[in-house]
């Protein structure tokens, strides 16, 4: 790699979006045979930027360069002509197509022949080593086949440059591993790589060079042999950043929770929970890791009285009294009623925890309407206790009245785990709580969810980044298709440990059990 | 007597087999059109008035301008109604729902209206009814007569019917085995998907909206100078544009499975008739079958659960790029 071309520079993009920045001339250069990451947190802007290149949006200012020439991209059609392809963190697939119909769809290459295009995609795939089935379709497929399909697509098209936004986030260490070595070998085969990410060991352990992107406005460029984590995070957030989470003893343990053999069905009458057993225990923090989809949601659902178990037992011990109480099959209201403090932080923010179009004090009345006496409603006490959610966790709003869904992820969150933490609970599980958030925002849930944990709450935490949880987590439950495939002391486990768990057949950990 | 009763039910079957063939193409554009019934009396009664003028304006009809200006009539009627709504629904998004009832409504009315007073306005008195006209529609094939019972099952319809089976049999394959097709099932799938791939999200489902909604109007035109002979009867038409868009749910959003289906539900639709002695009140209740027929195949197809059975993904929701 002696002497690089530019394959793709941008100079001064800029993108609007009502008043507020999305990118400020933002210029930055992709050479030839190389994988560039494009580091930022949630909000700088990384992916409205690579939306510009791929025609999803048009810049308000700013000019594109492809191999040197000035070009105006105006539809995901004009970059494809330009050979610029993008791999979007949402999967955009038909469902019910096959992976081939996927892969030809909107290429008007003259005929109509799908065995041919098959012939081609098989070839593809044999070139860098992606292993896929043609013919399946998409709805049969896991989340790292669909992500292939995508890839190959976007190499069908011809693309030299690669745009990917996020793609690890769904995948196991193990399925990122085979993804970063087929990335490796287009990179060999001289394709221009861009990846979106904000996990700073991938940047590390795959990328060329790193763009760093802060709050809409471009950082600077660093080459990754000659930087660090410590370094990049800096320039990420503009600061010195403490990225440790904190993590204290567990302090007099004593079980809160049993819940042993638990099986249950969804609607369509397919097993999702798979004979579960665990125990949550007072003053630590319970993780739990897999697959999306694996059982998680249905797991927290269940304990909170939202499914109907099969069979099993949710066992809740009180702490006072050490009385025992099944909680199976009891209603919400009913577990609230027995006296036992239960809260619940659903993955579904605006649809299962609050109330969008309602304000902050009205959520904070979903919770506590109950209490009073007579046919009204005092908003007295909910006022107060918005405020007090609003000022101590530094939630950014015009006022108390304005309706939740304007408010921004990281603002929408901490006002669900505000509201479910002033419940004083005793058991409180969230579900991937800080999905969407940016670091800052992050570390203020990790900062609640200790503190809870030192107050002698069990705490059960599902998370999606491993690397979090193994920092955060006393001890990691793995689910694996609904079952639970091991249980590991988040002080010693390892990611491979973790990931080898997360897709270990149903078989193989039925026979170990 | 079943030979009657086969060829009375494909009477019956061919305006519904117009109708759910267009609410198909318009539904796998991701466009749920309610406005079909509408549409499907839009294409009758701008159908009957054209032939009406002309045969007023000339002395002898010819057989060609009787057919064809008819048809190029539906075609402009059903067309302009389908354009309407799909400026207000893609252009503007605004509510399918809301709008396609907007449009059965109106067009209803229009044609209601029109084809109770056109008469009157052109300055005559009497019925709209045009004879001429509608005989040419009427034409069966010359040895259809010859032929006995097969000839009276087979050959012994209007031009109208032959083409309903074709367009459904064209459409099927169209949307399987082309690349506009499988397209145009994309756009209704995901029009985000689509629209990622290249494809213009917009001008797909305008056209497969306009066509959808001018084949259906043919289901009017049938109704109107065939089935009916060429005379205007307010609400004759009934119900069937609604049973046209169940009949799509029956079929499975599949052209081919609507040709059976469209016999099935036109046998059952007269099935009374055939019962022996049958009170009113017993008849129309029998007419309910083929709604009861459409449900028992709802709930097994939603228990089997099988995707390639299920409505369009995005059916019945705008689709806008930037939304955020």
């Amino acid at each position: 790699m002696s002497e690089k071309r530019i394959a793709l520079g941008l100079r001064n993009i800029t993108k609007v979006f009502g008043d507020k920045y999305a990118n400020k001339n933002v210029s930055l250069d992709v050479y030839h045979g190389e994988i560039l990451s494009v580091l930022g947190e949630n909000g700088s802007g990384k992916t409205s930027l690579m939306n510009v290149v791929a025609g999803i949006y048009t810049p308000d200012y700013g000019q594109i360069f492809i191999d040197g020439k000035e070009v105006s991209i105006n539809s995901p059609k004009d970059a494809f002509s330009f050979n610029v392809g993008m791999i979007h963190q949402h999967f955009k697939l038909v469902d019910v197509f096959s992976a081939t119909e996927n892969i030809v769809l909107g290429i008007d290459d003259g005929g109509f022949d799908l065995k041919k295009a098959r012939e081609k995609i098989v070839q593809i795939a044999e070139k860098y080593g992606f292993i896929i089935d043609p013919d399946k379709k998409i709805y049969d497929m896991s989340v790292s086949e669909k992500q292939t399909v995508e890839i190959i697509r976007v190499l069908y098209r011809g693309a030299d440059i690669l745009i990917l936004d996020e793609p690890t986030a769904v995948l196991t260490p193990q399925e990122t591993k085979v993804l970063f070595n087929v990335l490796r070998r287009m990179r060999d085969d001289g394709k221009s790589i861009i990846i979106i990410t904000h996990k700073l060991h991938e940047v590390l352990s795959l990328s060329d060079r790193v763009a760093v992107l802060r709050k809409g406005e471009y950082a600077g460029t660093v080459i990754t042999s000659q930087t660090n984590e410590k370094e990049l995070t800096e320039l990420m957030v503009g600061g010195k950043a403490d990225l440790n989470i904190h993590r204290d003893e567990p302090k007099n343990a004593a079980t809160r929770l049993t819940v042993s053999g638990i099986n249950c069905k969804n609607r369509e009458g397919v097993t999702v929970l798979k004979d579960v057993s665990f125990e949550a225990k007072a003053g630590e923090i319970l993780g739990i890791a897999g697959i999306a989809g694996s059982g998680q949601r249905e797991l927290l659902e269940a304990i909170a009285g939202l499914q109907k178990l099969e069979d099993g037992e949710v066992v809740y011990i009180d702490p006072k009294t050490h009385e025992k109480e099944n909680l199976r099959n009891k209603t919400p209201l009913e577990i609230r009623e027995m006296g036992v403090r239960l809260s619940f932080v659903p993955e579904d923010r605006l649809g299962m925890g609050l109330v969008g179009n309602m304000g902050i004090v009205d959520n904070m009345m979903l919770r506590s309407y109950r209490k009073g006496h007579s046919m009204f409603v005092s908003r007295k006490e909910p006022k107060n206790l918005a405020d007090e959610i609003i000022d101590r966790l530094h939630i950014v709003t015009p006022d108390a009245e304005t309706p939740v869904r304007r408010l921004s992820g990281g603002n929408v969150q901490k006002v669900l785990v505000g509201r479910e933490i002033a419940a004083a609970p005793t058991v409180l599980m969230a579900a991937y709580p800080v999905r969407g958030l940016d670091i800052g925002a992050s570390h203020t849930i990790y900062d609640l969810l200790n503190e809870q944990k030192k107050k002698g709450v069990a705490v059960i935490f599902v998370g999606e980044d491993l690397d979090v949880l193994i920092e955060l987590c006393d001890r990691i439950m793995v689910l694996s298709g609904g079952a639970v495939s091991g249980i590991v002391n988040g002080r010693q486990t390892t990611k491979e440990e973790i990931g080898l768990l997360m897709t270990k057949s149903k078989e193989e950990s039925a026979n170990e059990q | 007597m079943l030979i009657t009763f086969l060829s009375k039910a494909v009477e019956q079957a061919i305006p519904l087999l117009f109708g759910s063939t267009g609410e198909i193409i318009t539904e796998k554009s991701g466009n749920l059109n309610l406005g079909i019934p509408g549409i499907m009396y839009m294409g009758g009664c701008a159908g009957i008035m054209g032939a009406y003028i002309y045969e007023n304006s000339v002395a002898v009809p010819s057989p060609f301008w009787c057919i064809l200006i008819p048809l190029l009539s539906s075609v402009i009627g059903a067309g302009f109604l389908a354009l309407i709504y799909s400026f207000l629904t893609i252009t503007l998004r605004a509510n399918q729902n809301v709008t396609g009832l907007a449009i059965t409504t109106f067009g209803i009315g229009f044609s209601d209206f029109f084809g109770g007073s056109l008469v009157g306005i052109m300055g005559g008195d009497g019925q709209l009814s045009v004879v001429t006209s509608a005989s040419y529609f009427k034409k069966s094939l010359p040895f259809a007569d010859n032929l006995g019972r097969v000839g009276e099952l087979f050959f012994s319809y209007g031009f109208l019917a032959y083409l309903a089976i074709i367009i459904a049999i064209v459409a099927a394959w169209f949307l399987k085995r082309t690349r506009s097709g499988l397209q145009l099932r994309a756009v209704g799938e995901n029009p985000a998907t689509a629209d990622a791939a290249g494809i213009n999200v917009t001008k797909y489902k305008y056209i497969a909206t306009c066509i959808g909604g001018i084949i259906a109007g043919l289901g009017g035109l049938y109704f109107i100078m065939d089935y009916t002979g060429g005379s205007w009867t307010s609400g004759g038409f009934g119900d069937r544009g609604w049973l046209a868009i169940a009949l799509v749910i029956f079929a499975t959003w599949k052209p081919n499975i609507g040709i059976l289906g469209s016999f099935i539900f036109g046998g059952l639709y007269i099935a009374y008739y055939y019962t022996g002695n049958l009170g009113r009140s017993a008849g129309e209740l029998f007419k309910m079958l083929p709604y009861l027929v459409t449900i028992i195949v709802l709930v097994i197809t939603s228990m089997r659960n099988k995707k390639e059975n299920q409505p369009p993904e995005s059916l019945g929701l705008p689709y806008f790029r930037e939304e955020r």
